[in-house]
């Protein structure tokens, strides 16, 4: 089967790698040791393998491998610094967001991503419900996902 | 792995189209949101791909010199729905890309993808219909230029032959210009669900009636279709609620739902029916008129 050789960088750590066409970015990852990320539903439905290429937030299980090439990715992994996790990732620990933790690394990395795009403005419980509906998680309710989005951005009173 | 057994990266738009002429199993693959699932569940058709994502000239969101929309074939949900031409011209494009999937399969799915797969349901596609976009594709004969009007030829299937690779969207001003348009999205969930039944309106007014009508649907016949019976019903009738009763009722005849497992023939009815009105309301207030 046809091999190529990708250039990318994973949490910032360069990496050139020899892959089969036929891999999705979830394999290749997991492969190197990111076993952050998840295989849920390998069809783009659950989003536990939500990782950010080029800081959007992509289903890894249906996007190739060979697509990563000269791209920058970032996995749960790397959002942790000098041992100290990221704001998201402590507010998820502090919301008690997390139960059986299968979906968490892929929420956590769709949460980096929407607060990261809505910097600058206040948002609405509903958008962050919408602005999270490609992850799904079968033990919180999301109630408490939710919670844990709004320590973090600027949330915008209800109308 | 995905059984693909042949992957060909294209470096240009020639060079897709040579590919894509040259072996009558291939199929392009852009944001891979479809590709990629009917690879996974073991379908032979998509074994033989031509990735057209080097090809960033197919990216591109601009207006052109003489005011037509171009929306690239390789532009994302994502990019179409926060791109600053879209909102400003053709808002309903936007909105209607933004009820695909969950924000992840936005961010890599294509409105190419989403007309020339040919799905009933495509979100996109009752949007494309009310603004008549012109598809701009490249073969190997050269460039030709059809319109969205008919390039749906069954469920799943257009009028794309083998070689054939579209390029871009193209909405001329005067099927923008003037008018107000709106989107309904009926499905189970608000999320990462598939339309029950789609509808978009886009209304021109002529003083304080209608002068034009363009109502379309997803999931109500074997293609995403335009409504010509009750496009006719509305013309120079008056903003009333006997005007919209009087669509609602027409649109009957321009329809043919059928019963699946996601609803019945008349459920779909029924929605078809509510949604005629409600989405030929809000197009007429957009365009500045009042009920």
């Amino acid at each position: 089967m046809q091999k190529q050789t990708i250039s990318l960088t994973v949490n910032d750590k360069k990496f050139t790698l020899d892959i089969d066409v036929r891999q999705s970015l979830a394999d290749v990852l997991r492969k190197q040791g990111f076993t952050s990320v998840k295989q849920g539903c390998g069809v783009g439905e659950c989003g536990a393998c939500t990782v950010l290429v080029d800081d959007m937030a992509v289903d890894s299980c249906i996007y190739l491998a060979v697509w990563a090439d000269n791209k920058k990715v970032r996995t749960t992994e790397g959002e942790c610094r000098n041992g100290k996790l990221s704001p998201v990732q402590q507010a998820y620990v502090d919301a008690g967001a997390v139960q059986c933790g299968f979906c968490t690394p892929g929420l956590v990395m769709t949460t980096t991503s929407f607060l990261e795009r809505n910097r600058d403005r206040k948002v609405t419980r509903e958008e962050i419900r919408t602005g999270h509906a490609g992850n799904l998680c079968r033990c919180t309710g999301y109630e408490t996902i939710v919670k844990a989005v709004e320590k973090i951005v600027d949330v915008a009173e209800e109308e | 792995m995905f059984p693909i057994e042949k992957h060909h990266m294209a470096t240009s738009i020639e060079d897709a189209v040579r590919a894509l002429a040259e072996d009558e199993t291939s199929q392009v693959i852009a944001g891979g949101t479809d590709v990629l699932i009917r690879l996974h569940e073991g379908h032979g058709d998509y074994r033989n791909l031509v990735d057209i994502n080097k090809l960033d000239e197919l990216r591109e969101i601009r207006m052109d010199e003489e005011g037509n929309v171009l929306i690239g074939a390789l532009a994302s949900f994502t990019e179409i729905l926060e791109h600053d031409v879209i909102r400003k011209h053709v808002p309903v494009i936007g909105e209607s890309v933004n009820t695909v999937g969950g924000p992840q399969v936005r961010n890599r799915g294509t409105m190419g993808g989403n007309i020339c797969n040919g799905a009933v349901s495509a979100d996109s596609a009752c949007a494309a219909l009310v603004h008549e976009v012109d598809l701009v594709i490249q073969s190997p004969e050269g460039e030709r230029v059809e319109s969205i009007i008919g390039f749906h030829t069954g469920p799943g299937r257009v009028s794309l032959k083998q070689g054939d690779l579209l390029k871009h969207f193209r909405v001329r001003p005067g099927n923008y210009k003037g008018f107000g348009a709106s989107y309904y999205k009926y499905a189970m969930r608000e999320a990462m669900d598939i339309a029950t039944i789609g509808c978009a309106a886009a209304v021109k007014l002529n003083g304080e009636k209608i002068g034009e009508l363009r109502l379309a649907y997803t999931v109500s016949a074997p293609t995403p279709i335009r409504c010509a019976g009750a496009e006719e019903v509305a013309k120079g009738k008056p903003l009333t609620q006997e005007t919209l009763a009087e669509i609602a009722k027409a649109v009957e005849a321009d329809v043919r739902p059928r019963t699946s497992w996601r609803a019945s023939m008349e459920f779909r009815l029924h929605v078809i029916r509510t949604l005629a009105q409600r989405v030929t309301r809000q197009a007429a207030e957009r365009a500045g008129g009042t009920f």
